[in-house]
């Protein structure tokens, strides 16, 4: 009950689509049972990679800080923006570095590959190993529910309209099975040189 | 007068916690006669320990034996008779089990128990109230009192405390005799009477509104108002608290529902037509 995973509660989604991704998060931060906050964003766009951050909000706002600063670094050097697959890379390494103190997060990376236009998404346990996925990819304290609801609603293919339908009833659908996550959502949408951003007005109970 | 001795020096529990047919019996000797109230035990020493470590998610977070929690309820007197509501969510860790359940009892046409705590044991005992109250109306040819119906629920839970029964129960009614009568029984056994209670994990948001608002001389709309509020409030605050809210008002000559309605709608209008829950966005910036 007291795992540093589930006090604040949240949840996040990404999905593959035709030549799109969406990613998505619920809005609530919480104190265990006590609702704190119902504008909590757990997604953050660094360039064209999104990163969404679950878990530990200390950790999350620490970590979201952490790559905001490596990515700029990354386009000093480089004068350009980070790959998705790149910042993957970074991201695990990173979260390797705390390997015997971990960050308390567990990270969702979305993005359309710069050269290729290629979706990517992928997830990470709070120590950086990958999980690469051709689908969907959820994290927090509904992702049993996000699970059931992705493994029933996706499928290949879907272009960006219809995949903001699936990503948000997937998502509000699973987090009003859970009790430490919902009040609201934002959903992204991202497609070549185009990127929606959304409010979901969700159940507030 | 061993025999005797022992069964009415008994503490409340401890001595009880052994397992042995004597216990069943004895426990079977206490109450009414014919009910069947024996219970299995668990066939170890101290039974109420071993259910301890197997439930209480507090003590043990890995605990195999999750039981649904968390709501919020609320009774309060008024000039007009009393507004008994509820929210309707049922929690087993943090898995929203259902947001559909019915946590008032009615255990009579004049009679009402809430649920919070255990959900099979509020469940369990309230109906069992029900049945202890139709019997006394058939031996006394009367209905009971309300305090009456309360206090054999308290009888009942002290009998079984430190067993680990869980229950935060409110029992709200009307006879010729009382008027309206409200009371507030847990399973630690304490049974008091009042105006207004709250009870469950949502119980100090209510408090919050209901204190706020609340006058003796409140009219029946503003007092059911009153009670729909303090729920939404607590509900929106309280992460197991939640689903439908549930109202009933005890009047006179029995109570009356006032619906089971979900919270969604009735949040966004009370956000976006009163202008209340300023702290909810509903656009982005």
């Amino acid at each position: 009950m007291s795992s540093p995973f589930s006090i604040n509660g949240g949840a996040c989604v990404a999905m593959v689509g035709k030549d799109c991704v969406a990613i998505a998060c619920d809005l609530r931060l919480g104190l265990q049972a006590l609702t704190v906050s119902n504008n909590f964003p757990k997604i953050f766009q660094y360039g064209d990679v999104f990163l969404g951050l679950t878990g530990l909000a200390t950790d999350v706002s620490t970590v979201s800080d952490l790559f905001r600063y490596k990515v700029n670094m990354y386009r000093l050097r480089e004068e350009r923006n980070i790959a998705p697959s790149t910042f993957a890379n970074l991201v695990s390494s990173s979260l390797y570095e705390r390997r015997f103190g971990p960050y308390f997060v567990s990270p969702v990376v979305a993005g359309l590959d710069p050269k290729s236009g290629r979706p990517f998404i992928c997830g990470f346990d709070s120590i950086g190993c990958i999980d690469f996925a051709k689908d969907f990819i959820v994290s927090g304290t509904a992702s049993e529910q996000l699970f059931g609801m992705c493994e029933s609603l996706w499928e290949p293919d879907l272009g960006p309209d219809d995949l903001f339908e699936t990503i948000s009833q997937a998502l509000l659908s699973a987090v009003d099975r859970d009790a430490l996550s919902g009040w609201g959502a934002h959903v992204y949408i991202v497609e070549k040189d185009k990127v929606t951003k959304r409010l979901l007005k969700g159940r507030q109970d | 007068m061993d025999s005797l001795v022992a069964r009415y020096s008994r503490p409340a529990t401890l001595n009880r916690e052994t397992f042995s047919e004597d216990l069943q019996d004895g426990l079977h000797d206490d109450m009414n006669p014919g009910l069947s109230l024996k219970f299995a035990m668990p066939p170890v020493a101290q039974p109420s320990a071993w259910l301890r470590a197997a439930t209480d998610d507090h003590a043990n977070p890995n605990c195999p034996i999750k039981i649904a929690h968390g709501t919020t309820t609320l009774a309060f007197r008024f000039q007009g008779g009393i507004i008994v509501a509820t929210d309707s969510r049922a929690t087993a860790g943090n898995w929203i089990a259902s947001q559909t359940v019915k946590k008032v009892i009615e255990i009579n046409s004049c009679l009402l128990g809430t649920m919070a705590g255990g959900a099979a044991d509020c469940q369990y005992w309230l109906a069992w109230l029900g049945m202890q109250c139709r019997l006394h109306e058939l031996r006394h040819k009367r209905r009971i009192s309300v305090a009456a119906a309360s206090k054999i629920l308290a009888n009942l839970v002290y009998q079984y405390k430190g067993m680990g029964l869980s229950m935060g129960t409110m029992c709200a009614g009307v006879t010729k005799e009382e008027g309206p009568a409200l009371y507030y029984i847990d399973s630690d056994g304490t049974r008091l009477a009042g105006n207004l209670f709250c009870v469950g994990s949502g119980q100090t948001f209510a408090y919050g509104v209901l204190d706020a608002e609340y006058r003796y001389d409140l009219g029946a709309d503003e007092a059911l108002e009153l009670g729909r509020r303090s729920i939404l409030a607590a509900t929106h605050r309280d992460a197991y608290s939640g689903g439908y809210i549930n109202l009933y008002h005890v009047k006179e000559d029995g109570w009356v529902k006032h619906g089971f309605s979900d919270t969604n709608p009735i949040f966004w209008k009370t956000k976006l037509e009163k202008g209340e829950f300023t702290n909810v966005t509903s656009a982005l910036d």
